[in-house]
């Protein structure tokens, strides 16, 4: 079974595209798209990748992102963060709530390719070598 | 025989020299170099004004008439100052500490600044002076004719009323040029006084001339006289204990009470020195002038034809002898009499007057802040001086002319003196009571004046007032009791012993009963204290001129006032400037005076003044000094409320500023947060482009996409730049709305074509029921029908988008609110919208669900309460109705203006 993506993201043709682009690369995708539940999607999906939109309803990715961090089970869980607000606040937000890449819409297909890769190796030596 | 146009030359001649001796007087007064016109002489003889041509004439008439009785009225003002001076003494020392300007400013002041006391004594002293102005008119009147009679050409027989006029004019232009030559606080005038004691010399000598002349020249010395007067008539008088005693007191009273004396005795004096030397010179001066009346009087009677006229005797006697340089003098004596006492009881009158009556009717018919501008004031005082100087002198000429010269002068002066003797209770009262009231004044002066005008003035005039033989007789209205002259049944007295027993002794009751009977108020306590303790409230005569004022102690002082710095550089200025070193320059005057000014810049003038005095002068302060302190101090706790008041102001401001600044940083949050918003609303929609569009490319290179996928892929980039444009279409009409840019094409149309059109566009999407009331929708209405429709069109397709009802249904209900209004209600049968959101529905970006179904940024609602708003009109959620409701408000005609 390939490595595992859990996308949380409410826009339905964002989720198409993203979804499209990793499948493709063997990966398996899993959406999530409401907020409030998005921290226990990902204790009882625990993907190996996290790609986290900022904007969901009721509850906000930056929250989601510090209380992932705070359990210890997703300490150190590689989590991408992607935002179509481009101000360097929020990445500094982002990077203060230990976001282990942060991404702005619109993205590079291949660059968000490239990431989810990149985030999965270093979190997980086999995939890392399968993929190096 | 003498000439009479000679005569009118000398007394030109003598007129001129009064003029000039004035003026240089004045001009050495202007200049400081008062020298020995300050001296106790000079003021002796200016007292001399008691002297009129009624003692200067009409002793010897009142000689020939009553015998010694003549004396008393040298013997009462002899008394008072040799026995009472210290009643003297204290009247000018009150009146120099309060500078006192007359006499009704003395008893006004005394009771609490009593306006209506003022104006009684001034009418009081009118009233009282203007038959003794008369007299004096009619006496240089009938001297003139004296000289005209005895004229040998006969050319000119002079019309005695035309002289008085004119003597009167000369008078009042004299009294007007040196009277108000300027407005000197303390209302000394230097040339009156010197040509007034010249006029009391030249009487002096002239009256004594006829007496030496009438003894030496005419007789054989006093042996001789000695027999004839044991001879004469004028011996035969018997002396009425009574007279005696109510006359010496009567001229005694005078003394203090009449304008004019009051006027060279108080407000003349410059130096209360003077008054020991006056103690004694000024009885000598009078036991001078009353030496030869009886010589003169017994001589005349002997030697002048019978029935001449004995008040002429002092000038008839040496016509009579043809001897024209004494005719000459003495007449220029009776002139000088007259004259001297006209000029200074106009200038007292009319201080009285212009002070009392003209002054407080012109401030108040200037209304409040009239008297702002002080030199506006001045010219009107000066001017109601002048006017005032010759009211008086007119109101003499009239009586003289209407009463045809009455032939007994002595008896007018004794209406006269009976008359402004009624100011005596108060004002001896006010100086040595200090239980003496406001009420007891008032009362006691309108009762000795009525009194007085009862039983001694208006009979004075006979019949033509009223009084007639059968009144006098038999009282008013038979009532004997309130006969004139026997009133209350008190029969078998003289007739002026009888009014001035009894207007003196009501005068007095009452003013004693009213002060007991009435409580002080505080000003009249102050003033009652500061008048009957002067001694113990002022000093000796100390003054600015020669104060013992420590510099230190003003240094100490000024520090306070000026801090320190300044006021060190202020006397450091002034030691310099007097060759010393250091800090304390001596305390001449100019320094004083110069620490005054610089002091009053900070606390006023008043308050300067008064510190000062304290310091420096030992000048008592007085009740209207504490007054305008307190005026100052009021006013310097309006400017620092004022202070207050703007610093409120500050701090008012500041807190607008400080809200406006939090209301710029929320409305900067807010634009963070609308750009924010806009950012990702646009960068959503790109995000999809951009992702498909890099997968058709990459996709089409590698040719592992199939057709569905294409076409799928295709469509989502052709919705999503349609939801991109629409966005932007969206934001640049709520842009243009909100900032009211937005022009709108008024129209008359019919509300139900309106909502057609608006049904018919928003057709498609889900299936959805909509009802109306047609026939209810045809109102007519001025609007824009296509921002109308824009509004129910969004109305339409939210209740499409967001109604979740198995089978939707919106309600449209329309009605009118009475003439003017209507209302249009969208009711969806959906869950509608929960409450916590209902406040926020209508603001920008405030989309509730999903995107997918939204399809919009949610300005929607925002663009649609813009709209209505533009159109006068409201929009507003509709809670409780099942549905998602919103009301619609609008005007049928639009709004003008």
């Amino acid at each position: 079974m390939g490595k595992r993506v859990l996308l949380i993201e409410d826009e339905p043709n964002i989720i198409e595209a993203i979804r499209f682009i990793l499948s493709r690369d063997g990966w398996t995708v899993e959406t999530h798209a409401d907020g409030a539940t998005a921290v226990e999607a990902v204790g009882r999906k625990r993907p190996d990748v996290v790609i986290l939109d900022v904007m969901l309803p009721n509850k906000s990715g930056f929250d989601i992102l510090r209380d992932l961090r705070a359990d210890a089970d997703h300490a150190a869980r590689p989590i991408l963060m992607l935002t179509a607000r481009g101000q360097k606040k929020d990445r500094d937000m982002a990077e203060a709530a230990g976001v282990s890449y942060f991404m702005t819409k619109p993205f590079s297909n291949s660059e968000m390719l490239e990431t989810v890769r990149r985030l999965a190796g270093t979190s997980d030596e086999a995939s890392g070598e399968g993929h190096g | 025989m003498l000439r009479f146009n000679i005569l009118v030359l000398a007394c030109l001649s003598y007129a001129t020299l009064l003029f000039v001796v004035a003026f240089w007087a004045e001009k050495r007064a202007e200049a400081g170099r008062l020298g020995w016109l300050r001296s106790p002489m000079i003021y002796t003889l200016s007292l001399s004004i008691y002297c009129t041509a009624w003692t200067f004439y009409g002793a010897v008439g009142y000689a020939v008439r009553s015998g010694l009785e003549f004396v008393t009225i040298y013997l009462g003002p002899s008394l008072m100052m040799i026995g009472w001076w210290w009643i003297l003494r204290k009247l000018v020392r009150i009146g120099r500490v309060q500078r006192i300007t007359s006499v009704a400013d003395l008893i006004s002041s005394r009771y609490g600044k009593s306006t209506t006391l003022g104006v009684l004594v001034t009418l009081l002293a009118v009233i009282g002076t203007t038959p003794y102005i008369a007299l004096q008119l009619q006496s240089v009147a009938l001297s003139f004719a004296v000289f005209g009679v005895n004229d040998p050409s006969g050319a000119v027989l002079p019309d005695l009323d035309k002289t008085a006029l004119w003597v009167a004019v000369g008078l009042a232009v004299f009294t007007a040029l040196f009277g108000t030559r300027n407005l000197d606080a303390n209302e000394r005038h230097h040339g009156v006084v010197t040509a007034i004691a010249l006029e009391a010399v030249v009487k002096f000598f002239a009256l004594v001339a006829v007496g030496v002349f009438v003894v030496w020249g005419l007789g054989d010395g006093i042996g001789d006289l000695m027999a004839k007067i044991d001879a004469s008539p004028v011996a035969q008088h018997p002396i009425q204990g009574t007279r005696w005693i109510a006359l010496t007191m009567l001229s005694a009273a005078a003394l203090l009470t009449l304008p004019r004396m009051f006027q060279v005795l108080v407000v003349e004096n410059s130096d209360e020195s003077h008054l020991f030397t006056a103690g004694w010179a000024f009885p000598l001066y009078l036991f001078g002038m009353s030496l030869f009346v009886i010589p003169i009087a017994v001589v005349g009677l002997e030697v002048l034809p019978a029935g001449s006229n004995p008040d002429m005797f002092v000038l008839t006697l040496p016509l009579h002898a043809d001897h024209r340089l004494l005719a000459t003098l003495s007449f220029l004596g009776g002139f000088s009499s007259a004259t001297s006492m006209v000029i200074v009881a106009a200038i007292a009158l009319s201080t009285m007057v212009s002070n009392h009556i003209v002054m407080p009717i012109w401030l108040s018919a200037q209304g409040k802040g009239g008297a702002t501008v002080s030199g506006d004031v001045r010219r009107v005082v000066l001017y109601a001086r002048r006017l005032s100087i010759f009211g008086v002198l007119v109101l003499g000429y009239l009586y003289f002319h209407f009463s045809g010269g009455s032939e007994a002068l002595a008896s007018i002066g004794m209406i006269s003196f009976t008359g402004v003797a009624q100011v005596l209770p108060a004002m001896l009262g006010g100086i040595f009571w200090r239980g003496a009231t406001r009420l007891g004044a008032i009362l006691g002066v309108v009762t000795g004046f009525v009194v007085w005008a009862y039983t001694m003035f208006l009979p004075s005039f006979g019949a033509a007032a009223g009084f007639t033989p059968e009144l006098l007789e038999h009282g008013p209205l038979g009532l004997t009791l309130l006969r004139p002259q026997a009133l209350f049944g008190v029969t078998g007295v003289d007739p002026v012993v009888h009014a001035v027993s009894w207007s003196l002794a009501l005068n007095t009751l009452l003013f004693l009963l009213g002060s007991l009977f009435s409580f002080p108020r505080p000003v009249e306590r102050l003033q009652g204290a500061q008048f009957v303790n002067v001694f113990e409230h002022s000093g000796s005569t100390r003054s600015w001129s020669h104060g013992f004022a420590e510099a230190e102690d003003l240094l100490v002082m000024a520090q306070r006032i000026l801090g320190p710095s300044e006021a060190q550089a202020l006397f450091q200025s002034e030691a310099l400037a007097q060759g010393k070193e250091g800090y304390l320059p001596d305390t001449t005057p100019e320094f004083i005076e110069r620490l005054e000014r610089e002091l009053a810049g900070s606390v006023g003038a008043a308050t300067a003044h008064a510190m000062l005095g304290q310091i420096a002068g030992g000048v008592v302060v007085s009740v209207e000094d504490l007054m305008a302190v307190a005026d100052e101090t009021a006013q310097m706790m309006e400017y620092s409320s004022q202070l207050e008041l703007k610093s409120e102001e500050l701090s008012r401001t500041a807190r607008k500023l400080r809200e406006a600044n939090e209301k710029l940083t929320a409305l900067s949050i807010q634009k963070d947060a609308f750009l924010s918003q806009i950012s990702h609303e646009l960068r959503t929609p790109m995000t999809s482009v951009r992702a498909f569009s890099e997968i058709l490319r990459d996709g089409g290179a590698a040719g592992d996409l199939d057709a569905a996928s294409l076409e799928r892929f295709s469509t989502i980039i052709h919705d999503e730049a349609q939801r991109l444009t629409r966005l932007l279409d969206d934001l640049l009409d709520l842009s243009v709305l909100e900032n009211g840019q937005v022009s709108l094409n008024w129209a008359r149309d019919n509300l139900h074509d309106v909502i057609s059109k608006a049904v018919n566009a928003s057709a498609e999407g889900r299936t959805m029921a909509i009802r109306r009331n047609e026939i209810a929708e045809h109102i007519a209405i001025e609007t824009d029908p296509d921002r109308l429709a824009q509004v129910f069109i969004n109305l339409i397709a939210n209740a499409r988008k967001y109604c979740d009802a198995p089978t939707p249904e919106l309600r449209i209900e329309t009605r009118r609110l009475g003439r003017d209004r209507l209302e249009i209600d969208f009711i969806d049968n959906g869950s509608g919208i929960p409450k916590d959101k209902q406040a926020v529905i209508f603001e920008k970006f405030s989309r509730l669900t999903d995107h997918a179904k939204a399809g919009g940024a949610g300005l929607g609602l925002a663009i649609c309460r813009e709209i209505v708003a533009n159109l006068g009109g409201t929009i507003a959620y509709l809670p409780g109705q099942g549905g998602a409701a919103f009301r619609i408000t609008l005007p049928r005609v639009r709004a003008r203006g």
